[in-house]
């Protein structure tokens, strides 16, 4: 939605109205935009939007702004729409009512019908392209003229020829010689890439053909490399790769003593911090440090990865038995009579997530009950 | 004993399967591996060159952040799912943004004390650029975003909430429905909410009204302020301006709750 511009709405002199649809609201990405419904308007230059209530809001963009459209069939309860997908945003814009979106494409709904007429005239403009030959202000190179999409958007799976056009066209855009065009060629061989590993990946799945474990292992590799997620082979061999092997055994060393500093538990989130703090550069993802810590079991190493209910995700000494925790926990809270989760963290120098955490499980295992009261959350030991 | 054949029978076996296979003009996965392997050393070559000379524009340009990320979505591959992929060896994606995330975790514990764990997507981003100082990288709001998203993956309840045209970044395992998400947003306006309003605005019942304040209370996510004139106010830390607000100790925190 950030690529429109307030607008009065006054044609200009070369401009011809297309058609104009009551009934529409406009969509930034996927959520409601913050305007009202409206009136649609198609010229030979622009799609402009305008209040039904109040004439005075009235957006507008100029066509060429339009890299390609699919129609969104009507479901229960909603109406049918327009997609439009839309280059980025040029320099010289001028202001509207979105300073910024972080959707690439927009949609219009259209709550009153029109959409089959609306998307005929649409097709139309876009592919006669009358604001080339007769100009309103500066024009936007548009590069290669891009695929009119006509599939119904049933699934979200765009096709590799529509994908390989969208790359190629964007690219274009913003080439401004500045060799961007080997970038280019790189995805468009991605896309391939990924139809072929989407085509190898169901093979294996399917069990077709004599694929050893070591090709297996390779594929798996060049998904990773790739950064293509893998749910296939992964049900059957589990997400590791050589990678991680090595990662985890590298966190085994690396975690003991700041373990034992914080009495045998740290939330992944700190553990994070910690490892790509020491690396300073080749960081880990996120996910490579779930995948690492997911292999500790199988590679017996003192360590293991574990969720709790809530969802809080640490790395755990082997040495500190579930029992040891709770039986401290117990005791603390005896000593003191009760305990927050704050008062249990100043006392053993632990975050207050972590304390958190260890009550809650005592209090799972019966050992501690608690009082929930907005002065906040408190635990007794269980005498009953 | 049963072994997997490799004796002279198995091979004519597997010969033929493959010559049936081929007929019905399926490629084998086998020969499809090794294509793909082909078409990589391809693909890692157009990407060094692309690396040599512009490798720059990553870190510098928030734009061309924008619209790689857009592409590589749109292909379905996700340039930050490790740091030993293509991406961040070759063009160092991987990371600026794996950098980035250490410092939301960090600045979002650092504030934790204060506001519950709950903190706008604006204030996150000023405290994030104050930290990296004044010659660091620019770093937009698009980043973070993409940034807190791999985030979720460790599990620590990083999740986006949208409200009043912006979102508000939770970094707490605080379970938080919709009835909760609701009242965030009508709070926005003003950075507080009474049960009056709540009433008015969205047509509740007190007790509906009272269990939702009651639960942000309780994780830390509002203050009762019951001496402000009328009717007791539900404040939002998360939502102070940086103008307003200064910062708060944990202790003055835990007075500002009854």
């Amino acid at each position: 939605m950030d690529r429109f511009s307030w607008s009065n709405g006054l044609l200009e002199i070369n401009e011809t109205l297309v058609i104009q649809q009551r009934g529409v609201r406009l969509y930034d990405g996927d959520d409601k935009a913050k305007l009202d419904v409206g009136v649609a308007l198609l010229s030979t230059h622009r799609l402009i939007w305008r209040d039904v209530k109040n004439h005075e809001c009235c957006i507008a963009m100029p066509l060429s702004q339009i890299i390609f459209f699919e129609e969104q069939a009507a479901g229960i309860g909603k109406s049918a729409k327009i997609v439009i997908h839309l280059y980025p945003v040029p320099a010289n814009k001028e202001p509207g009512p979105y300073q910024h979106s972080k959707y690439p494409y927009i949609k219009l709904s259209f709550k009153e019908h029109g959409q089959i007429e609306f998307y005929r005239r649409l097709t139309e403009e876009m592919t006669q392209k009358r604001w080339e030959s007769t100009s309103l202000s500066q024009p936007i190179p548009t590069g290669t003229s891009p695929q009119v999409g006509r599939k119904t958007h049933a699934v979200g799976i765009i096709g590799i020829e529509r994908k390989i056009d969208e790359i190629n066209t964007v690219c274009l855009f913003t080439n401004h010689n500045r060799g961007h065009q080997t970038l280019c060629s790189a995805l468009v061989l991605l896309c391939k890439m990924v139809e072929l590993s989407r085509s190898i990946a169901n093979k294996i799945k399917d069990k077709q053909g004599d694929i050893t474990e070591d090709e297996t292992i390779r594929f798996k590799s060049y998904l990773l490399s790739m950064g293509i997620a893998d749910p296939v082979t992964r049900e059957t061999h589990g997400s590791g790769t050589h990678y991680h092997l090595q990662l985890a055994k590298q966190l085994g060393d690396m975690l003991q003593a700041p373990l034992e500093e914080r009495g045998g538990m740290m939330a992944l989130t700190e553990v994070y911090c910690l490892v790509n703090r020491a690396r300073g550069m080749e960081l880990l993802s996120p996910e490579d440090l779930v995948n690492a810590c997911k292999m500790f079991e199988s590679l017996k190493l003192p360590l293991r990865l574990r969720v709790f209910d809530s969802g809080v995700m640490v790395v755990q000494l082997q040495s500190h038995s579930e029992e040891e925790m709770i039986a401290s926990a117990l005791d603390n809270v005896s000593d003191k009579g009760s305990l927050t989760a704050e008062e249990f963290a100043k006392l053993l120098g632990l975050s207050v997530l972590l304390s958190k955490e260890r009550l809650l499980l005592a209090e799972k295992m019966g050992h501690l009950c608690r009082d929930d009261s907005v002065e906040g959350l408190r635990f007794y030991p269980n005498l009953f | 004993m049963h072994r997997r054949g490799v004796g002279a029978g198995a091979i004519a076996k597997k010969k033929l399967a493959e010559a049936k296979y081929k007929e019905r003009g399926n490629v084998l996965a086998e020969d499809q591996i090794v294509q793909m392997s082909k078409q990589l050393e391809t693909f890692k070559s157009n990407l060094e060159e692309f690396a040599s000379k512009h490798k720059q524009e990553i870190r510098k340009n928030p734009q061309f952040r924008v619209q790689f990320q857009e592409m590589c979505a749109t292909i379905g591959v996700d340039p930050l799912a490790s740091g030993k992929g293509f991406w961040s060896e070759m063009l160092g994606v991987g990371d600026f943004y794996y950098e980035l995330g250490v410092q939301i975790i960090e600045v979002c514990l650092a504030l934790k004390h204060r506001n519950g764990g709950l903190i706008t997507l604006d204030e996150l981003h000023q405290r994030v650029l104050k930290g990296r100082g004044k010659y660091a990288q620019d770093v937009s709001q698009d980043d973070l975003v993409r940034a807190i998203k791999k985030l979720k993956v460790m599990g620590n309840g990083f999740g986006m909430i949208p409200v009043g045209g912006s979102y508000l970044v939770q970094s707490v395992p605080a379970e938080l429905n919709m009835d909760h998400t609701v009242v965030l947003q009508l709070a926005e306006k003003k950075g507080y909410v009474t049960v009056s309003e709540i009433r008015d605005s969205l047509k509740w019942e007190k007790e509906r009204a009272c269990h939702v304040l009651d639960h942000l209370l309780k994780e830390g996510l509002a203050w009762l302020d019951s001496q402000a004139a009328g009717e007791a106010q539900y404040w939002l830390p998360a939502l102070f301006s940086e103008l307003i607000s200064r910062d708060v100790t944990p202790e003055e925190a835990n007075q500002m709750t009854p």
